[in-house]
């Protein structure tokens, strides 16, 4: 696929090492500073053009009339949209993705579509990125949760601890502990090192296990993983910026939400628009404002400026001071690798939510979403079967029956609104999502041929 | 283990290059000049040597970094001219030594075209076709075909592309993958060699005859298969096709690749560079014409346009194809052609020379300097075109104006101390530098006479030419080796 990605910031250059990485893609960016472009080009094999964005001349010269697809994620909403609006007059791109922030334009879908502000997708890394808090805010003891059929599956990672029933037993014996619900572990990784667990399979404190229930089961799930954690009560944020004013303002009538803002006119602004929640201007390192404002009280601490290293530290000190649970948005790979399962209990990965969203567009086969787990290395992919038996490699089998790569598994199926799990006779019919893990992301391209539907014979 | 990926790169191309040992046997079996035995000894040495190079380190996974580019690239051309010298040496015909095989295969390679033999016509076809092959392959540069039809090489493909392809701005890809802008401009190579070939054919020449010279003229190399080299045709016809081909060779196939993708010719006229070329190719055209009607070197003034046209475009290219002895001609001219050739093709062409572009961008600086005398607080950035060039792509320029001076006066020195006379040693330096192929007094014929140290000079500037100069000096700092 052709894909040329505006503005080449954090979210852009990530799409462009995740995209370009794929053997089947052509990338192009475009970005106003040369230099960012001259570091790009020397990692990757993509073409870098330098201009304004939303300039058709510079559209022009990035080729626009090839692309397959446009994604704009410059700072700008508004060059974003224009960007789109031209790439869709001038050169008729076929799928147009935009990173729209504000949401008084987010707030308006009926805006985007081909008659007035042609965007095929709105991706807005920040709503991303407070709904990911939200849900782990949701589901304490769980390290990711993600959504799958429009919620109705969940695929949940979680770190095994003490005081989970399953500890030190086969996976087997899950049925037997919680006869009731249906759910699947689809991954263990021991170590850093992936497992591919069958029922044979035992699992160990400090595993990172990923599973896969339907919504209402997930608490039931998890306390076999570990003890239960308390339900969240006091929240503390640092942080006032985008993300944590909205997650302020989601989490402020279930929970005690104190954020902690630096800047005085922020801290200013976000107040007025917050009924509940308490806001205070100060540094979310100072141990002395911590410990007034009882961060040994505080369920969970997150901490999401803008500054990684301060998030890095205010939430190793915010840990130090007693706090039960801390969270710390962290861009680098190499950071996270570095805090999580240490002193920080939960990176959070901004590039890796927003990713997911950008991929499941690139995909051949019709995938609805797609989750990048792992730091990009491996996925969790939904794709719908199409077809017949004749057309598709997938419809009318059996799961036994589906030529998957080493590392692949189909681990849930969603028919209507009924949602199963996969087992080894399992007959998959059309328009049903499945969803599969993906260890290994090199065999995602051959993932994605099975679902394509076989158009010409 | 640090320098695995590097041997795995180097065996994997030279086993590649090893495959073009094959077509010459094939011509020698149809002309039955029985070398086909000595192209396959030939075959099976470089082969053997490439994948004994390779063997160990198939199983490699790291990439290539940007140093490591620039060694494979030196290592290769270096490793290329001595392997390419294999059957040259092992035939009895030519009968040459080891310094000779070499100098005429780094010639070939690196598209100079300087020649130590005589008596091409009595050489077997499969050696003048193995000659021209060698052009053919120097001329995009053969890193470039490999990047193409080596989709394994990945990001360190585009380092190995950047060390090879000539002129300063390296980082313009002409699509976001670095295999397809390989292919593609090695397809474009490839049409415009078909082209010529036929045209050649068309007009006169024997296939064979044909085929070789639009190789080498394609490349901008310069080999023939006559001693005369193009006065043997005689024909205007093949002059005419010869400059036509030599110009659109000598020009950015960056540009040849626009006009093909959106089938128009605008991109030609609203590029300064190649503006700038023709420009340069016209006046030097016009100088030679009228001082050679002054001078009343030819008795017509259709021969004197004749021999001005293809050689002021065969010099001024550096291709180096002579139809007279320019080296004969009177006056300033002889060093007028040989200047012409420091500033040769345009970037990423298959030429020589320092490029127009570079000659572009230091005369507008050179502008500015001017201005700034009249207008001392006048903010004047250097352009080319409409477009701001970035200051530190003209202090490159610079540099590399400077690194030229100094190699060419070390080259210089070297040569007369093996006992050139001054204006031979200069012109031989030009020729090898520039890639451009005939010198002036005893080196116009070729380089058969000249001592073996100053052959081995010639080969040294050949290569430093062809891979302007950075690519192998860098290696000989103690930066580069040093972490």
């Amino acid at each position: 696929m052709n894909i040329l990605i505006l503005g080449a910031g954090q979210v852009g250059t990530t799409a462009a090492y995740s995209l370009a990485r794929e053997e089947a893609n052509e990338v192009t960016i475009v970005d106003r500073n040369p230099e960012v472009l001259r570091e790009l080009q020397d990692r990757l094999d993509v073409r870098t053009v330098v201009g304004d964005a939303a300039y058709p001349e510079v559209l022009e010269r990035a080729n626009a009339k090839d692309a397959d697809m446009i994604i704009a994620l410059t700072n700008s909403d508004e060059s974003n949209m224009l960007a789109c609006q031209i790439a869709h007059t001038l050169f008729k791109v076929p799928t147009k993705i935009a990173r729209i922030r504000a949401s008084a334009y987010a707030d308006h879908p009926e805006l985007f579509h081909d008659g007035c502000i042609p965007v095929d997708v709105i991706v807005s890394p920040e709503a991303l990125v407070t709904q990911h808090i939200e849900q782990l805010v949701h589901y304490p003891g769980a390290l990711q949760v993600l959504e799958f059929a429009d919620g109705r599956v969940r695929l949940v990672a979680t770190r095994a601890d003490r005081g989970g029933a399953l500890i030190g037993h086969p996976l087997s014996e899950l049925p037997h502990h919680i006869p009731n619900v249906d759910c699947r572990v689809v991954a263990i990784y021991r170590g850093g090192r992936g497992i591919l667990p069958d029922g044979s399979t035992v699992v160990e404190e400090g595993d990172e296990v990923f599973f896969i229930a339907a919504r209402k089961d997930i608490r039931t799930v998890l306390s076999e993983m570990r003890k239960l954690d308390d339900p969240v009560r006091r929240v503390v944020i640092a942080g006032g910026g985008n993300i944590g004013f909205r997650l302020a303002q989601a989490l402020e009538k279930t929970n005690q939400v104190k954020i902690i803002e630096r800047g005085f006119e922020q801290a200013r602004r976000i107040s007025e628009d917050l009924d509940r929640a308490i806001v205070l201007h100060g540094d979310a390192a100072d141990e002395e404002l911590l410990l007034e404002e009882n961060i040994d009280a505080a369920d969970v601490f997150v901490a999401v400026t803008n500054a990684e290293e301060a998030n890095i530290l205010s939430a190793m000190l915010a840990k130090r001071l007693g706090a039960r649970k801390v969270l710390a948005l962290i861009n680098r790979p190499a950071y996270a690798e570095l805090v999580e399962a240490g002193t920080i209990d939960i990176a959070i990965s901004p590039k890796e939510i927003t990713l997911g969203t950008l991929l499941a567009h690139v995909r051949r086969g019709d995938v609805v979403k797609v989750h990048s787990l792992r730091r990009g290395a491996a996925e969790a992919i939904e794709a719908v079967a199409h077809g017949d038996s004749r057309r598709s490699e997938v419809v009318g089998r059996t799961i036994e029956e589906i030529r998957l790569p080493r590392g692949a598994a189909i681990n849930a199926i969603v028919r209507g609104d009924r949602v199963m799990m996969a087992h080894h006779d399992t007959l998959i019919e059309e328009d049903d999502h499945v969803i599969l893990f993906v260890a290994d992301r090199r065999q995602i391209d051959e993932v994605e041929r099975l679902f394509e539907v076989d158009g010409g014979s | 283990m640090s320098n695995s990926p590097i041997q795995r790169v180097l065996g994997l191309l030279l086993t590649i290059f090893s495959l073009s040992m094959l077509p010459p046997i094939a011509f020698s079996l149809i002309y039955d000049d029985g070398t086909w035995i000595d192209f396959v000894e030939s075959f099976l040495i470089v082969a053997g040597v490439g994948l004994l190079l390779w063997f160990p380190a198939r199983k490699t996974r790291r990439d290539l970094r940007l140093r490591d580019g620039f060694l494979v690239v030196a290592l290769f051309w270096i490793v290329l001219g001595l392997f390419g010298a294999a059957p040259l040496i092992l035939s009895e015909r030519p009968d040459v030594g080891f310094t000779d095989a070499v100098f005429e295969s780094m010639s070939g390679l690196t598209t100079t075209g300087a020649t130590v033999l005589t008596g091409l016509d009595t050489l077997p076809p499969a050696i003048l076709y193995y000659r021209a092959q060698l052009q053919w392959f120097g001329g995009l540069g053969i890193i470039v075909l490999a990047v193409a039809v080596l989709p394994m090489l990945g990001v360190g493909g585009m380092q190995l592309f950047r060390a090879e392809l000539p002129g300063p701005v390296k980082d313009a890809k002409l699509t976001p993958k670095i295999t397809k802008t390989a292919a593609a401009l090695w397809y474009i190579y490839l049409g415009i060699t078909v082209a010529c070939c036929l045209a050649y054919w068309a007009a006169g020449m024997s296939f064979f005859d044909a085929l070789c010279h639009s190789l080498t003229t394609v490349a901008i190399g310069g080999f023939s298969t006559h001693d005369l080299s193009f006065a043997y045709f005689d024909s205007v016809a093949i002059e005419l096709i010869a400059v036509f081909f030599m110009i659109v060779s000598a020009a950015n196939f960056t540009l040849h690749f626009l006009a093909f993708r959106e089938r128009s010719v605008r991109h030609y006229l609203a590029d300064p560079e190649f503006t700038a070329y023709i420009r340069i190719l016209v006046v030097l055209f016009l100088i030679v014409v009228l001082y050679l009607v002054w001078q009343q070197t030819y008795p017509t003034l259709g021969e004197t346009l004749r021999s001005s046209l293809f050689q002021a475009v065969s010099i001024a290219t550096t291709a180096g194809f002579t139809t007279d002895s320019f080296a004969a001609w009177p006056g300033a001219l002889p060093v007028l052609l040989l200047f012409s050739s420091f500033i040769g093709g345009c970037a990423a062409s298959t030429a020589g020379g320092m490029k127009v572009v570079r000659w572009t961008l230091m005369y507008r600086q050179g502008m500015r300097e001017l201005q700034r005398l009249v207008h001392p607080s006048a903010e004047v950035p250097v352009k080319l075109g409409a477009k701001a060039v970035h200051p530190r792509i003209v202090d490159a320029v610079w540099g590399f104006f400077a690194v030229y001076v100094v190699v060419f006066v070390g080259l210089l020195v070297v040569m007369m101390m093996t006992g050139m006379d001054q204006s031979t040693a200069f012109s031989a330096v030009a020729a090898t530098l520039n890639n451009l192929g005939p010198g002036l007094g005893d080196v116009a014929a070729g380089f058969g006479d000249v001592s073996v140290v100053a052959k081995w000079a010639a080969v040294c500037a050949m290569l430093l030419g062809r891979l302007e100069i950075f690519t192998l000096l860098v290696l000989v700092t103690p930066v580069f080796w040093r972490g």
